[in-house]
């Protein structure tokens, strides 16, 4: 190997790649605007949506109970419910979305409550949607608050204090800090983009590089300088992985900047108590932006270095093999389900990391990041997960200086 | 100098099994002359000069190119050659200039020795208009010019040239056509591949006839004339590949 060589060819690809629109595309203008810009605006949307339909009030409907006028009065009073006029097609209303619920309240239900025991009230709602279930949330609000005035009246009846039934509350309070709560949210999805755009930002140069450049039928030019072709190889192997890491680093860059101005313009309208107590809420909608461990984001970025050289690698190999760029995006773009595969199952909350599964690339650092994200250094996992992933980058490239060593390869016609 | 001893390249193909694409070739190319390979689609000779060019390693049988074999030392004969195929093609996205420092880099020569040689590979082609232009937007004869920049920047002993004329226009076929013949009124040892007869009679020295990867006749122009009694290059090519049905049957497969 000889190290003027592969510098010299690295420099000229770089060069190559730095004057291709396409490539700009994916390795600088996507993961700088486009991955932040759809992290943000999904987050936002979902966020807007579901608090909109929170705020909505439930069109509700009272299926019979004439003769619990008391119920019925309470609930058409109740101010986060909107009660409808009966109609003999609810069932169609539900299913159509025009009506969220309709409640049956049993015959005799407040007749019975004074004598003792009622039949239950029985609730019709549409099973997974959300609206429908904000609506069955309200019903079971007003029942469950009908049922506790029923047991204290009935114990001042008889002279006994309330904490009879109810001896005691629980309450809870959040001790972790914010950045443990933002890791925990965000740690599935911040290694989940690293690791997909790690991937996108190798594809486009890997392929150029390699189908492209024997398509062109500059290949056979290069082939003919007196180079060796391990430093032909690595020369170009190293700009499949800039651009695998360009794409990750201005990604996470322009991630981190959006995320503080989020923060900061968020933290001069509300207190930061109340940051951490929006971040919680936003879990299901993902919609703020909790605060990161900025340790953490320095050790993802350097667990994922060996992985961008697997990435870069194994692209590299795979489209070698193409005799043109649109056969090479053929074998490389099925890649990226076994790429997403690992990555999503780390994003599961419930795998945590083992021995065994550090040894599981992609999903190891998945799962590594996770927990560096939200401040736990779990050494002896990170020392497994960076020497395995550094063996296995070492396999992947040996791998790609063999195959351009292979005559039948390099010259497939 | 070239020399090749029973040279011999077989691949492997799913549907056809072992195809001897090159087989016992030996052949011999002295400074200041250029030997011609001539063939028929398919006959072996890009696949020859592939193996003189170490683009491809024989199966069997040895050669060395300007004193160097080329399995053992095969960098040393590549820094030896330069190589012109219809097939190597310039990146588009650098100019022309860029182009050419990129493969004096590769042969190793410092920046200021590239220099000195572009300005004057560029005075002797008549490149200094399009230097500094990108390489897609040339015509065919302006890439050309800068693919044959390209294989003198290292100012190479071996010529190798596989059908340089193939899909050119007449006028930039004529000046490779000057440019190959300049090359060996320099000394240089040139080999031409080409299935064009008017080529082969205009410059080669010696001509070796392929088919079917073997060499089946050579010898210089007038003794090939001699030997099958043919004046017509035509003439002579298709009675030293036995006969018109064995051209038909080559170029089927």
């Amino acid at each position: 190997m000889n190290f003027s060589n592969v510098v010299t060819v690295y420099l000229k690809e770089l060069k190559d790649t730095l004057r291709d629109r396409r490539a700009l595309m994916s390795m600088v203008i996507i993961p700088t605007i486009v991955m932040p810009a759809l992290t943000f605006g999904v987050g936002k949307i979902a966020a807007g949506v579901v608090s909109k339909a929170r705020q909505e009030i439930p069109a509700v409907m009272v299926l019979s109970g004439e003769d619990s006028p008391g119920v019925v009065a309470g609930l058409r009073q109740d101010k986060k419910l909107r009660l409808v006029a009966t109609a003999a097609d609810w069932k169609d209303q539900i299913s159509d979305k025009k009506l969220r619920a309709a409640v049956r309240i049993p015959a005799g239900f407040e007749a019975g409550l004074k004598a003792g025991a009622a039949e239950p009230v029985i609730i019709y709602n549409y099973d997974g949607e959300l609206k429908s279930g904000f609506s069955v949330n309200e019903l079971e609000r007003y029942f469950r608050a009908l049922r506790d005035q029923t047991v204290t009246a009935r114990l001042t009846e008889r002279g006994l204090p309330a904490t009879l039934v109810r001896p005691f509350e629980t309450k809870r309070e959040n001790v972790a800090a914010p950045e443990k709560v933002g890791g925990n949210l965000l740690g599935g999805i911040v290694p989940y983009i690293i690791i997909i755009l790690c991937f996108t930002g190798a594809m486009y140069p890997a392929m150029d590089l390699t189908a492209g450049e024997k398509e062109r039928g500059t290949m056979e030019t290069l082939l003919c300088s007196p180079v060796a072709r391990v430093d032909l190889v690595l020369g170009k192997f190293l700009m499949v992985l800039t651009g695998s890491l360009s794409a990750m680093i201005l990604s996470l860059t322009s991630m981190t900047l959006s995320a503080a101005v989020a923060g900061m313009v968020f933290a001069a309208k509300t207190g930061p108590a109340q940051m951490a107590a929006m971040a919680s809420q936003a879990q299901g909608a993902g919609g703020t932006m909790p605060m990161i461990d900025p340790l953490g984001l320095v050790g993802v970025v350097a667990m994922v270095l060996p992985v961008a050289v697997l990435f870069s690698a194994l692209i590299f190999t795979v489209a070698l093999f193409a005799k043109s760029y649109k056969e090479a995006q053929s074998y490389v773009a099925p890649m990226i389900f076994i790429v997403i595969l690992p990555a999503v199952l780390g994003m599961l909350p419930g795998i945590d990391l083992n021995a065994r599964l550090a040894l599981v690339p992609i999903l190891n650092l998945s799962l590594v990041c996770k927990e560096m994200l939200s401040g736990v250094w779990h050494w002896n996992y990170i020392v497994i997960i960076f020497g395995s992933s550094c063996v296995y980058a070492g396999i992947a490239l040996a791998l790609a200086v063999r195959m351009f060593n292979r005559e039948d390869v390099i010259f497939r016609a | 100098m070239i020399e090749a001893h029973e040279l011999t390249k077989t691949f492997s193909d799913k549907k056809r099994g072992v195809i001897t694409a090159v087989d016992r070739v030996s052949f011999t190319c002295r400074p200041g002359q250029i030997y011609g390979l001539l063939g028929a689609n398919g006959a072996g000779k890009t696949t020859t000069l592939r193996l003189v060019a170490t683009l491809l390693q024989p199966t069997s049988g040895r050669a060395t190119v300007a004193g160097f074999d080329v399995v053992r030392d095969a960098q040393s004969v590549r820094a030896n050659v330069g190589f012109l195929a219809a097939s190597t093609a310039l990146y588009g996205r650098l100019t022309a200039r860029e182009m050419i420092t990129y493969f004096g880099r590769l042969n190793g020569m410092t920046d200021a020795a590239i220099k000195a040689r572009i300005k004057q590979l560029s005075a002797e082609l008549d490149m200094d208009e399009f230097l500094d232009r990108r390489c897609d937007k040339f015509s065919t004869g302006m890439k050309q010019k800068t693919s044959i920049a390209r294989t003198l920047i290292h100012d190479p002993a071996v010529m190798v040239f596989d059908e340089p004329t193939l899909g050119l226009d007449v006028m930039t076929a004529r000046a490779i056509v000057k440019f190959v013949r300049d090359c060996r009124d320099r000394g240089k040892t040139v080999i031409y591949s080409t299935h064009i007869m008017s080529e082969v009679e205009k410059l080669c020295d010696t001509v070796g006839i392929i088919h079917g990867g073997r060499l089946v006749a050579e010898g210089t122009l007038p003794e090939l004339r001699a030997r099958f009694g043919e004046q017509d290059m035509e003439e002579v090519f298709v009675k030293a590949v036995g006969g018109e049905a064995a051209v038909l049957a080559a170029l089927k497969n």
